[in-house]
Parts: C-alpha cells; structure tokens; sequence
C-alpha cells in the first residue's frame, strides 16, 4: 500500500502544480475537485488491510464533499458571475509554478526540520506542508473570487493530509468535524461570491478597494 | 569488473555510430505510414550522408574559420559525449565521478559552436535561429542536469552516469516508479526540443520564419552538412537510448540481451516520436517556453520527491 499511497501524494504535489499554471477557471475547479477525489484514497491506504468503518465513512463523505458537493457550488457561482477565467493574476503562471516548486522545497526542508516520525510515508509531511503553503499562496495571488476560494480549499486539503500524517492514531471524528466545517465555509463563500457580482457585476477583489468611501 | 563489461561500452558506442541515423529513418518511416505514403526508405539518412560527403562546400566570403568549426566541434562533442552515455545496463566506455556535467557541457559546447557558425553567416534570418536556440536551451540544460541528478539520487549511486543507469532494475523500480516516471517524461519533452522535433521546431519546415534548428545550419553544404546531419543524428540516439535505459530496465547481466533489448526500446522511441509527429502541430514558440517550463518543473519535482525519499 506504501507505493500507493507515494502515487496519491505525488499526484497531489502535480495538481497543486498544474492548478498554478492553468488559468482557466473551469479547470481548476476540476483540478481541485481531482484532489478531493484523491484525498478520499488516502484514509482507505493509511488502514489498509482492515477496513475500519470509520476510515470508509471519511473516505465516503471527503470523495461526496470535495469530489462532488464543492465543484457544483463553484461551478455554479462562476457561472452565476460569468467568470471564465483568471484575467491579470497578480503574479504570471510561469512565475507562479516556480514559486510552487519553491514551496514544495520549503515543505521539503520544513519537514525535515520538523523531524516528524515517518511511519506511512516520508513524503506525506513535506507534502502536506507544500500544499499549505502552495493554497496560501493561490489566495493571495489571484485576483478573482472564485479563485480565492479555490486556494482556501487547496490549503485545507493541506491540513487534511498533515492531520492524517501526524497522529498515528487519526481521531476520524475530528476530520469529520473539519469537513463540516469546510462545507459550511464553502457554502457560504459561494453565496458569498454570488452577492459580490450582483452589487458590483464582476467578482474582481482588486477592485472591491477602490470602491470604498 | 568482468571482461564483458569493460568490452561492452566500445560495443555500445559502435552501435551507436552505426545505428543513429537508422532512429531517423524509423521516425520518417512512421510518419509516412500515418500520412498513407511508402515514405523514403528506411536506410535514406545513410544515403544522404555518403551523398553529402561526396560534395565539395562553398563557402560565402563573409564568414571565417569560426563557421568551419561549428559543425566539427558539434559533431566532435557529440562523439566524446556519447563515449559517458551508458546503453541501458551496459556501462559506457569511459565513466568517472561527475561525468554527467561532462556529458551536459560537451552538449551544450556543440550548440555554441553552432550558433557562432549560424551568427558568422551574417544572415539575419540565421540570427534569429540562434537567438531561438539559445532561448530554449537556457531551459532544456537545467532541466536535463535536474532529471539527471533526480535519476543518481533514486539510484543511491556515485555521481556518475554508468552505475546509476545500472542500479536502476526492474526489482527496485515500482517504489521508485513516481520519480522514474517524472523524469521520464521530462525527458521525452527534452528529447523533442533538444533534437529539433515537432511540437517545438520542425524538421521538415523550410519557412525561415518558424525554424529553430534548420535555419541555423542553411549556409552549410556538403561534407559540412553531412557532418550537422550526423550530429543532429547521434545525439537522437543519445537522448532515445537514454530514455530507453531508464523506461524499460532490462538488467540480464548478458551483455548481447541487454544491448539489443535498450536498442529495440531505442527504436521504439522513434515509432513514438514519429507518432507525435504524426498527431500534433508544431506550438507557437511562446508555448514552447511553457512547455520547457513544465519539463523543467517536473525534473526538479522529480528530484525533491527523490531528496524527501531517501531522508
């Protein structure tokens, strides 16, 4: 199960790569989605050869909740606010996935730093921790709504695969809790973003300063 | 080290000298069967070469000795590089501590000898390849020393290239597989931009416009092209029996077996390139940055995931 669960991680490290040079936001969407669905793996992998029921009800509500529920929110408020894509990215795509190689050698270093004990995987901290820092920086790098929301989620899915990798024995009903939580944010952002377009017609936070006073 | 090794590395590279313009022939062949047409014949790039060797040159009165050199120090560097690059599991000829750098710098020695030539032309159109050429190698080199140096990491070998193509087996590779895979692919996208293939020039164009490659080597003619043309060939080779040892690591020990298994693979790579020729346009040169970009990301991806392993 180890050689499956390095493949989840590494794909995860690639979406999160991908998601900075795409500016489409259909696709990121999608991308975020596919990292959702890829999370769901990882409780089942962790527990392997007995299947825990607690593992399988996390499994079953991350790959509902973030496979599912979060890209038809979205989906549903970028289509409400008619944005397609990404237009002037505070920093450039190019740029942007060098910055995310760079996060995941931070998250590499971090982790070594953190001397976290490796039980599962040696990969599982520095990439939980690159994917931290790579949402962090999606948020403060894009200019729409949409977007915004997209690192937030890439962030939390961070902490999802840091929560799992560091305590041996993983509290399932805490991850459950974040979940909640999580949908709760996300639906709310949604509604959120819908209002934001009906008061100003665009979802572009850039712009939400100037109109101040 | 047995007898069969150290007679294997001059077996490979006199392979390699023989069978590199067969690789173009297989490309070529492949195409044509995509496109319906018989094609030239497989052993065409042969025929050109003792064609053009035939040949007297002529040369333009504006340019001077550095456009002579260009293509026998290209063809020279790409003869001494192919002397480190082991075929698969059968070490090269000459290996020692740090002889990757060897091999990327001989590269890119031969690519600045033929940009001087393309510049000494004095020809605007033969600036603009260089000018191109240079831009994506300042890409393509970084991205090959990163997959290289991703390859020695996964392989816990010394910093060479012969015992790490060697340690990496099959039996080792499935937990390795990720990192393989990444570097892999980084280097099918170098192999096509390195060797001038489509998506990032074409071979085939002679539109001055869009050429990378061709146009920088349009003055020379005769035993001067033969010589572009043969490099152009070996290091194809290089590139598609590089690949191949690490895709497919046939590891038997035997020395025959190993050869001809790489050497097959290598020659699959060509079916694989005459495929993407096949089915893709050549990219608008702002994408090909994007796309050497993406190597470059993967290699060095590549070589962390490599470093957060082994920690």
């Amino acid at each position: 199960m180890r050689h499956a669960l390095d493949f989840v991680l590494v794909t995860l490290v690639l979406t999160d790569l991908v998601l900075l040079g795409s500016s489409r936001l259909t696709a990121c969407i999608r991308l975020v989605a596919a990292q959702g669905v890829l999370l769901a793996f990882l409780p089942l992998a962790l527990t392997w050869p007995e299947l825990e029921v607690a593992a399988m009800a996390l499994a079953a509500s991350t790959l509902l909740v973030k496979g599912v529920a979060f890209p038809l929110v979205l989906e549903r408020a970028m289509r409400d606010a008619r944005a397609r894509r990404e237009i002037e990215p505070f920093v450039g795509y190019t740029p942007s996935l060098l910055v995310g190689l760079g996060m995941l050698g931070a998250g590499t270093w971090l982790a070594d730093r953190l001397s976290a004990d490796v039980v599962r995987s040696p990969l599982m901290v520095p990439v939980a921790l690159s994917m931290i820092l790579t949402g962090l920086f999606f948020v403060i790098s894009r200019k729409k709504a949409v977007s915004q929301v997209l690192g937030y989620l890439v962030l939390e899915n961070g902490t999802y695969v840091l929560g799992i990798s560091l305590l041996s024995e993983t509290p399932f009903l805490v991850e459950l809790g974040m979940l909640l939580d999580v949908f709760v944010a996300v639906f709310v952002m949604g509604i959120a973003i819908f209002q934001i377009n009906r008061e100003f017609d665009h979802i572009d936070v850039d712009q939400l300063d100037s109109l101040k006073g | 080290m047995n007898p069969s090794v150290t007679f294997g590395g001059p077996l490979a590279t006199a392979l390699g000298l023989v069978g590199a313009p067969l690789l173009l022939g297989v490309i070529n062949k492949t195409k044509a069967f995509f496109a319906g047409r018989r094609g030239p014949p497989l052993l065409q790039a042969y025929f050109d070469l003792v064609k053009l060797l035939g040949k007297g040159a002529v040369y333009s009165r504006t340019t001077t000795w550095v456009f002579c050199a260009g293509p026998i120090v290209g063809l020279a560097a790409t003869l001494v590089a192919l002397l480190f690059v082991p075929l698969g599991g059968v070490a090269a000829t000459f290996a020692f501590q740090g002889d990757l750098f060897l091999v990327v710098y001989l590269l890119g020695l031969g690519r600045f000898l033929t940009v001087l030539a393309a510049l000494d032309t004095g020809s605007s159109f033969e600036g603009m390849g260089a000018n191109r050429e240079v831009k994506f190698a300042t890409l393509a080199e970084p991205t090959l020393l990163l997959a290289l140096l991703a390859l020695i990491r996964v392989a816990g070998s010394p910093w060479s290239l012969s015992p790490t193509l060697g340690n990496i087996s099959t039996a080792s590779s499935l937990g390795t597989a990720p990192v393989i895979g990444l570097v892999a692919v980084a280097l099918v996208v170098l192999l096509l931009s390195e060797n001038s293939r489509i998506p990032v020039d074409d071979p085939n164009t002679h539109l001055e416009l869009t050429m990378i490659h061709e146009v920088m080597v349009l003055d020379h003619g005769g035993p001067d092209l033969a010589f572009i043309l043969y490099g152009a060939a070996l290091k194809l080779w290089l590139f598609a029996t590089l690949l191949a040892g690490i895709v497919v690591p046939v590891r038997t020990g035997n020395l025959a077996v190993d050869l001809g298994a790489t050497t097959l693979v290598a020659l699959a790579v060509g079916v694989v390139v005459g495929i993407v020729e096949s089915s893709m346009a050549r990219l608008r040169l702002i994408h090909v940055t994007h796309l050497l970009v993406g190597a470059l990301v993967l290699a060095a991806v590549a070589l962390l995931l490599a470093v957060g392993w082994s920690r």
